[in-house]
This record gives structure tokens, sequence and C-alpha cells, in this order.
């Protein structure tokens, strides 16, 4: 199964789904199902890498807290981010943002991310032994 | 109609669920049958949830423009008895904490604005920093951040943005009490020290309108309003700083629930006791993040009054009022014959004090207060004043738009954001935005019927309505 993103209906705010062949890989999918809300993703450049490290009591809040952890490097940083580089080991996430600085004649950013939230948030591994992460996101 | 809900009619325009299972109180919306028709059902559940949380009274309430929210419905409202063991809920303000909208007379008629129109259009775009990545022109360094998280609109107003007068046109008089700067972190606060004076994105908007029609003309007159006059209409909120109160305080809440010994039903409704560490904290926080709002909204009056004085020297600019849509604030309601210092929550939705409450500025008393509904770029907004029966229906609490009727996803799928503009042109309202793709996102069409919206609040009596404004000029974040 080839790694993929997708957004689904919320009625004020946005749903982000991510779906890989690991843990890892769904989160990575679910930033880059944000980074679709703001921006097409192809147009951001990978140029620069930002870390980011995170640690919550379980998955589900890892996820919140790995978006949470984006909105505000994207908020502080004024970037964008289309590739994600990341590490989960039991409730730590370590791992690399990469992106650019906002240039708004270019990327003609749409909506920012206020923050991620626990509505509709589920992470969990499928019978095909992929994994789904997902929440809504508040625009 | 849901059948998952037991919703009965209690009267024309209000509905209610009788407590089950959890729930502490009943659930009641105001809506007519069509908007009731098209609520969706999620609304009802998360109203249920709202209702099992502790030391709730009265009711757990939701308004005419109720939608999906997360915890809290947006148009919930919901009070809570600190001494009662009375939780505050984070998922119950929000993440845009005290997003709301303020209204400005212009003191011109829309026939003085007319041919000066794309001229104001452009100057409030260069003017107004607007979408996202857009900064302010004010860096607040240690200092000047706590000031303005203690001061609000009044901090603004002594750094020169704008005018004492407009002090007493805000709710809490410009400033909030109780904000506790101690409580805003490094994060929070480095995410606004560029975003003073910015208007964000989505739905937020500065808006020139006409207005178009006077419903009620005692309170009109008393509210300095007449057909035809040229209004400004701004809507943002707490920008940054206040997002980031939501995210950090939503986490401790879900995190500490179970020492606090609460259930939540759902994690979003993340709360924690009025009466505890954590609860106090949040209020500190958030009535912090209010005074960002009010002190922001305060800013980006004063740049739209530099650019009419730069287009239009001859207006003058008057704020008529300046109302919040996500708070909790600590007010005296009385309930069942007893006063009572209750903590209300309004998650998408206005306070509307009826007329001669102590805090609706002294020249406003007698109609009561001014309740600002936005509309979205091309549609309607309209002008009420809060109405006497309000404290019982709901805590003296309103609509405060029309609310979204479908996704962003569907509106881009329905609308393109350059036909949007040169639909709304061909009907000779100006759109200046960063963003063609946010334009179909807010496309009016995908917002309800705000008239729709408002009759029915007025119907059930939670508001009057004063006045309908209309869209000339929209900067559109």
């Amino acid at each position: 199964m080839s790694p993929h993103w997708e957004h689904f209906s919320h009625d004020a705010d946005m749903g982000v789904r991510g779906i890989g062949n690991s843990l890892a890989q769904a989160f990575e999918q679910a930033a880059l199902a944000m980074t679709a809300i703001i921006v097409d993703p192809p147009a951001v450049r990978p140029a620069e890498r930002v870390p980011i490290h995170c640690e919550c009591p379980d998955q589900e809040l890892l996820l919140v807290d790995w978006l949470n952890a984006l909105v505000y490097e994207m908020a502080c940083r004024n970037m964008l981010f289309s590739r994600f580089q990341l590490k989960i080991e039991d409730d730590r996430l370590t791992g690399t943002a990469l992106g650019e600085p906002v240039d708004r004649e270019r990327h003609r950013p749409t909506v920012e991310v206020k923050g991620a939230t626990y509505t509709a948030l589920r992470v969990k591994q499928r019978k095909d032994g992929s994994w789904l992460a997902q929440c809504v996101v508040d625009v | 109609m849901s059948s998952d809900y037991p919703l009965k009619r209690q009267s024309e325009f209000s509905w209610r669920i009788d407590p089950f299972g959890k729930m502490r109180v009943p659930g009641i919306v105001y809506a007519d049958e069509q908007l009731i028709e098209a609520m969706d059902d999620k609304v009802f559940e998360q109203l249920c949830n709202v209702a099992t949380l502790p030391g709730i009274v009265q009711a757990a309430y939701a308004m005419p423009d109720a939608h999906w929210g997360y915890g809290f419905p947006i148009g919930g409202v919901a009070a809570f008895d600190a001494d009662e063991g009375g939780v505050v809920s984070a998922g119950g303000v929000g993440f845009d904490i005290s997003c709301g909208v303020r209204a400005l007379r212009t003191g011109l008629t829309v026939d003085e604005i007319e041919s000066r129109k794309t001229q104001l259009a452009d100057a409030l775009y260069r003017e107004v920093p607007v979408g996202v990545g857009s900064t302010g022109r004010i860096h607040l360094n240690e200092k000047g951040m706590n000031a303005m998280l203690l001061g609000g609109a009044r901090w603004a107003v002594e750094q020169g943005y704008g005018d004492p007068a407009d002090l007493d046109h805000i709710e809490e008089r410009g400033c909030m009490r109780g904000a506790d700067p101690g409580e805003i972190s490094a994060r929070a606060r480095k995410r606004q020290q560029d975003e003073m004076g910015t208007l964000g994105s989505g739905n937020h908007y500065l808006e020139v309108q006409r207005v178009a029609e006077i419903y009620d003309s005692k309170i009109a007159t008393a509210f300095g309003l007449q057909e035809n006059d040229a209004v400004v209409f701004i809507h943002c909120g707490s920008r940054g700083l206040g997002h980031q109160i939501g995210t950090e305080f939503l986490k401790y809440m879900v995190l500490a629930a179970s020492s606090h010994h609460l259930e939540l039903p759902d994690r979003e409704l993340a709360c924690a006791p009025i009466n505890s560490e954590l609860g106090q904290a949040y209020l500190g926080a958030m009535r912090a993040g209010i005074n960002c709002a009010l002190a922001n909204r305060q800013i980006i009056t004063h740049l739209t009054r530099q650019v009419f004085a730069e287009v239009l020297p001859e207006a003058d600019l008057t704020l008529l009022f300046d109302v919040s849509h996500n708070t909790c604030k600590l007010e005296t309601h009385t309930v069942e014959g007893r006063k009572r210092k209750l903590y209300v929550h309004r998650k998408g939705a206005t306070r509307a004090f009826g007329p001669g409450h102590p805090d609706i500025p002294e020249v406003l008393r007698a109609v009561g207060q001014p309740v600002l509904i936005g509309g979205s770029m091309g549609t309607e907004s309209h002008i009420l004043a809060g109405s006497s029966q309000g404290e019982t229906l709901s805590f003296n609490s309103a609509c405060h738009g029309a609310g979204r009727a479908m996704s962003r996803h569907q509106a881009t799928k329905l609308w393109k954001g350059r036909s949007v503009v040169d639909e709304l042109g061909a009907r000779g309202i100006v759109i200046r935005s960063p963003s063609m793709r946010g334009v179909a996102e807010e496309a009016p069409g995908a917002y309800k019927d705000v008239r729709a919206v408002v009759d029915a609040a007025q119907s059930a009596g939670l508001a009057r309505k004063v006045a309908r404004v209309e869209p000339l000029v929209c900067i559109k974040g």
C-alpha cells in the first residue's frame, strides 16, 4: 500500500487523515494533509530543516502534539513544510520538518491552522497492517 | 430531524432534550423548524455531552446558528457554579479566544464613499495586515507583551491606537480583569510578538458596509444608525497567542482530568474544576487572551481610521460596540429567583445583555447591548440589541453569525475564488484577499442564511433586530 493523505469533512473546520505502512509514516502523511489545507504541498520546497520533538502518554495525544508542534513552527518561523522524517519510539517522537519561508506571492497560502483538536481523533493499525492517523484541525 | 436525540418542541422557536444518561440538566436549542432540520446531529450530541459536566446550571444551550464544534457545539452556551463543583473548559471557549466583531460608524453616507470605494479597498488592503504569514508593525518585547496582556484595548489606547472614548463601547470597557500574564507560556508569547494588529485568515475580515434596512428606529437612533449610513465591521480575534493558549490548556486539561475525578464523555470536552489550580491558571491565561483580542481589534481600528483619514478625510469613525464570541466570563444571573455568580461559556455565541444592565455603556443602557452578527463577504450582517427576557432564556446570549452550511472542501468544489470575486464585484462589492482559494472556501453560499438565524434569535426572544447591513468593501483574510 502506498502511503497517502486525505481530508475529511467537518462543518467549520477540516479533518486531516494520514495513512502509511508505519505509525511514523501515517503521522507524516497527516502532516502533509495539514499543509495541503494551507497550500499545494508540491509548491513548497523542502529547503530548510526544523527539528521537532514531542512526548505524550498515548499515540493519539502524540498525533495532536506533533501537528501542534508543526503549527507552532509554521507560525513562529513563518514557514510552510512539505516533507517530514519521523521516528516514533514508545511515547516519544523525534523528527524533522522540511520546508521554506512563506512566499505570499508564490504560495498564495489559503488559511491559517490555529491548532489540532481531539475531535475525530483516531490512531490505529488497520486489518491490512497499515496505520491510520486522523483528527480535525481548527482553521 | 435526529432519531437518536429526543428533541421535544417547547415553543415555536425552542426545542428541548430532557436529561437522559449522565445529563445533569436539559439541552435547549433555539431555532425554527428549518434550522433544526438542517442542524447536524453532532450539535445535539455535543449539547448532551456539555449537559453532563459537573456544576452546570439550568441547561446547556445552542443558539440558532449552532453547528458541530469540538467539545462544545459552536453556538453553545453553558454556565457553571464554582461552589457546586463547576468546571471551566478550554474546549468551551475554543482556540480563537475572544474572536469577535466590532462595528464603527463612519459619519458618512454610502453616497459619500461610493466614488472612492476602490481607492478605500486598496488602501485598507495595503495598511491592514491580512492573511497567512502577515505581520504587524508592532513588535512587542516582554514588558510590552505583559502590559498588553493586562491592559487589552486600554493598553492599545494608551499606546496611541485610538480614542479613550472607544473604551466605553467595548465589553469589559476594553480591559478584562483577572488576566494573568504569568500563565502565558513563552511559546504563546513568541507566536504573538509580531501579530498585533493583524486580521488573520479564514472567516476573519474587515468590511465597509451600508445600513440597508432599519428594523427598530428607536434603538437604531440610540445606536446612531440611519439607513444608507456607511459602517465598518472588523472580525478577528486573539491571533497566535489565543491559539497557543487553547492548544496548551486543552492538553493540560485532558491529562489532568482523572486527577480531578472528571469523567469526560469526550476528550475534546477538556475541562478543570474552576476551584482548582489548573482551572484558575486557565482563567488567568484566557482573560489575557481576551485582552489580546481586544487590543488587536483596537489597533486594527486605528489603522482603519488612518486609511479613512487619507482617503475620506471628512469621515469620523466612532465605535458603536465590540463584542466577543469565544469567552468564559463570571457574571451574575438570577436563577429560580436567586442571584448567582456563574462562569458563562459562550463558544461561537454573543453576550446579549438586556436594557438596563449595568455593564452596558450608559449611553446605550436604556435600549440594550448591541449584538453584532457578522455575515460573510457577500452576505448581509445584522445589528441586534439584547433583550430583557434573554437572562431567563440563555444567560443573556445570542447567536454570533450565520454558521457554515458546508465544509471548506465542498465549497471549493462548488466555487472558484476568481468567479466569486467577479460575481460580488458585479453586485458592487469590492473584495481584496491574498488567496483566491480562501475566497472560494468562504463563498457566501457556504454559509447558512444569516437572516433565518437572526429571525429565529429574535422570535425566540434572545435579542431584537435593529438593522441589516450589506457589504460594499471586504478585506478578506
